[in-house]
Formats: structure tokens, sequence, C-alpha cells
């Protein structure tokens, strides 16, 4: 066996501990003839021993305290942002809701003024908006903050935002353009919205069809 | 003990920075053992352990779960400490006079070449003596030795510490041993 490398080489495999048993034989058959190698052998296990005996060391007093006290604080507000930055779906929902929301509802108290949509040959009595006799109001027509008497007809929806419409019972609809939607005097859909929850329904409605019908245009 | 460290893991992951404490004081010894071994100061050691865990916390989100925990805190603090020796070099110019001395250069830091007179060594403690000993091996074999004897880790979870292949592992534990070998035999 060739002391200087063979013999060395089964020795550290030795101490790793992955000497297999034919090599473990051999290596104890060559230390017993070779006193050189059984010296080296000898020292390299000293070595060993003196490595690993050494006293654990600990670490010093308040270490733990000390790395607990260096830590980046932590901040609430970051703990926000950090949702918000896993969740960007629920933040752009979040920030949209409260825009619209807050758009609607700034807009439900200010106007408490009676507006039309821009159709002419209205009348406007009273909080109260008239389509007169023999006119027929080409359009959808929107009556915001008063109510809506049609002696004419209106050739498209109605929509009247905190008032009633007041059914016109003298007037007989001759006019069979407008049957389509039989005893009408409008003839589209009516809608009317008086509460709150109705008015944010509508506008969330009405921005949905807006964004719609957008190519349609 | 590794599945409470895991559930401290997730715990700190969550964002309960006070379930940290215990990783901390779980490890500390070991990790400022690694450092004082690798870098030979007390001070630099506690300064690179405390290092090595605020490493670790900033950078959880990117600890594999599936791994094991110390493994990872390991190859920080031996990083860390590697960093700091190859830092230091520049700073050994033996010319350079020593802090708070007047006139004294490294040269007169130096261990003598001869050997120390009889009372020295025996006052001096067979344990520092090893120390230093594996103090004066390059930073490759230190790290290995002191992973492997210090520790007791196993060659393959050296490998994984130091990113190394096993076999790498291996030569430079034999390398190590023998170069201890040379220097401890006359003791």
């Amino acid at each position: 066996m060739n002391c200087n490398k063979e013999a060395i080489a089964l020795m550290h495999k030795y101490l790793d501990g992955n000497l297999y048993k034919e090599e473990e034989r051999r290596l104890r058959d060559h230390l017993q003839e070779c006193s050189s190698c059984q010296n080296h052998f000898h020292e390299l296990k000293r070595t060993t021993t003196l490595i690993k005996n050494t006293t654990p060391v600990s670490a010093p007093p308040r270490f733990t305290a000390n790395v607990m006290n260096s830590l980046p604080k932590q901040k609430k507000h970051k703990t926000y942002i950090r949702k918000f930055q896993q969740h960007p779906f629920l933040t752009a929902a979040a920030i949209f809701f409260i825009l619209m929301f807050g758009g609607i509802l700034t807009e439900w108290n200010q106007d408490q003024q009676v507006t039309v949509s821009k159709q002419e040959n209205l009348e406007i009595r009273d909080h109260t908006v008239i389509v007169p006799e023999g006119v027929t109001v080409k359009g959808d027509l929107v009556v915001r903050n008063g109510d809506l008497k049609i002696e004419g007809s209106v050739d498209g929806d109605v929509t009247i935002i905190n008032g009633d419409i007041l059914e016109n019972t003298s007037g007989e609809q001759s006019n069979d353009q407008l049957n389509r939607s039989d005893l009408r005097a409008y003839s589209g859909e009516l809608t009317e919205v008086n509460q709150i929850y109705e008015w944010v329904w509508y506008h969330t409605k009405q921005t949905v069809m807006d964004i719609f019908s957008f190519d349609s245009e | 003990m590794e599945t409470m460290i895991k559930q401290k893991i997730k715990e700190v992951k969550k964002g309960n920075q006070s379930a940290f404490e215990d990783i901390v004081s779980f490890y500390q010894n070991k990790v400022y053992h690694i450092c004082l071994r690798m870098v030979g100061n007390a001070y630099e050691a506690e300064d690179l352990a405390q290092e090595a865990f605020i490493r670790a916390y900033t950078n959880l989100h990117s600890f594999d779960e599936r791994r094991k925990f110390s493994t990872w805190l390991y190859r920080i603090a031996t990083n860390l400490s590697i960093d700091r020796i190859r830092k230091k070099k520049p700073d050994y110019h033996l010319d350079a006079e020593v802090r708070g001395t007047d006139g004294l250069n490294m040269y007169s830091q130096l261990a003598a070449d001869q050997a120390l007179p009889e009372e020295e060594v025996e006052s001096l403690e067979l344990q520092t003596h090893i120390h230093k000993e594996i103090l004066a091996l390059p930073p490759k074999y230190r790290s290995v030795i002191v992973l492997r004897y210090l520790d007791e880790l196993a060659l393959q979870e050296i490998a994984e510490v130091l990113d190394i292949p096993v076999g790498t592992v291996k030569t430079r534990v034999h390398r190590g041993r023998e170069a201890l070998r040379k220097r401890l035999r006359h003791m």
C-alpha cells in the first residue's frame, strides 16, 4: 500500500465516518506493519479530538435583546401597504368604489334644482315638467328633482329622479306610432329614482351602460 | 425542534416580529460560535452574528420552508464572516501604526518565530492555542473545519451551507485536518 496517498486517503475517509468494511480491514493491516502511517494516524486522531473537545461558546449576554432592538421597526401603515400590494385587484376596486360613491353622493346632495335633459318644447312649472299636448319629444327624457306630466308624447326612455310621474288621464293616445308601447305616452322604459340607494344603483347602471355602449356609438 | 422553528418562521412571515426572538435565542450560540471561530475576535463576532440574524429576518421571505433553517442561517453567518475576513485583509499593513500605541507597528504584534518561553506555553490555555491554529488556516479550510468539528455538521450539510460540491468539502476537510495535524503535532 502506498503510504502517502492511499493510506492517508483511507485515514481521512475513516475520520469522515464513511469507510467500507473492506477498506477498514486494509487500513488496519497496513497500520500494523507501517509505523510512520501509524504515527500519522495517531496524530490525526489526536488533532480531531483536540478540535472537537473545545468548550462550547455562548453568545454574549443580552444578545437576543440586542438583535431584537436592531431589527427594522414594523410600522402599522407598512402592513397596510403590504396588504394592498398583495391584493392589487381589491385595492383598485376599493378606490373605484370610494371615488364613485363619493361623487354620486355629493351630486345627490347638491342638486336640488329642477333639471331636465336638453329637449326643447318642454314647459317647467312649479317643480313639474310638462310635455305639452301635441308635442313629441324625440330621444330619452331625464327629469331631476321634479315631477313629470306627459300630455304629449315621448319617443324614448323616461327617467325621473327624485320625483313622480303625474298620470295624465285625459290624454287618450291616438298616435299610432306610439302604439308600440301600448297605452303609454312614452315609447321606452320608465324609471323613477327616489331613494338614495336607487340613485346609486341607477348611477352604477348608467356608468356600466356608458362603458359598454361606447363602441356602438 | 425543527417543527417549532418552522412554526415560528411562519409567524414571523405573517408579521409577528416577536416570534423571531425565540429563533434568535435558539440559534444565538451556534451562530456566534461560527462567527467567533471564523474571525477570532469577540466584538467582531458579536457584530457579525447580530448582522446575520438581522439579514435572516429581512430576507426571511426568500427562505424556502422545505429546507433546513439552520443550514440557511449558517450560510448567512459564514458568508458574512468570509466577507469580513476578505475586507479586513488590506487593514493588515505591517507598517501601519497600531492604534492607541506610540510608534508601535504591526511587526511588533506578530508572534515570534522561535518557540515561546516555557512558562508562557504553560499559561497559554490549550483551547486558546487550538483556536489560534484554526484561525491560522486559510478561510476556505477554516470554514469547513469550524462547521465540521465545532458544529458537527455532516459533510452534505456543509456542502449546502457553503454552496460547494460535497467532493470539495471532503478535500477541504482533509487538507484542513492535515494542516492542523502539522500545527498541533507538538502538543
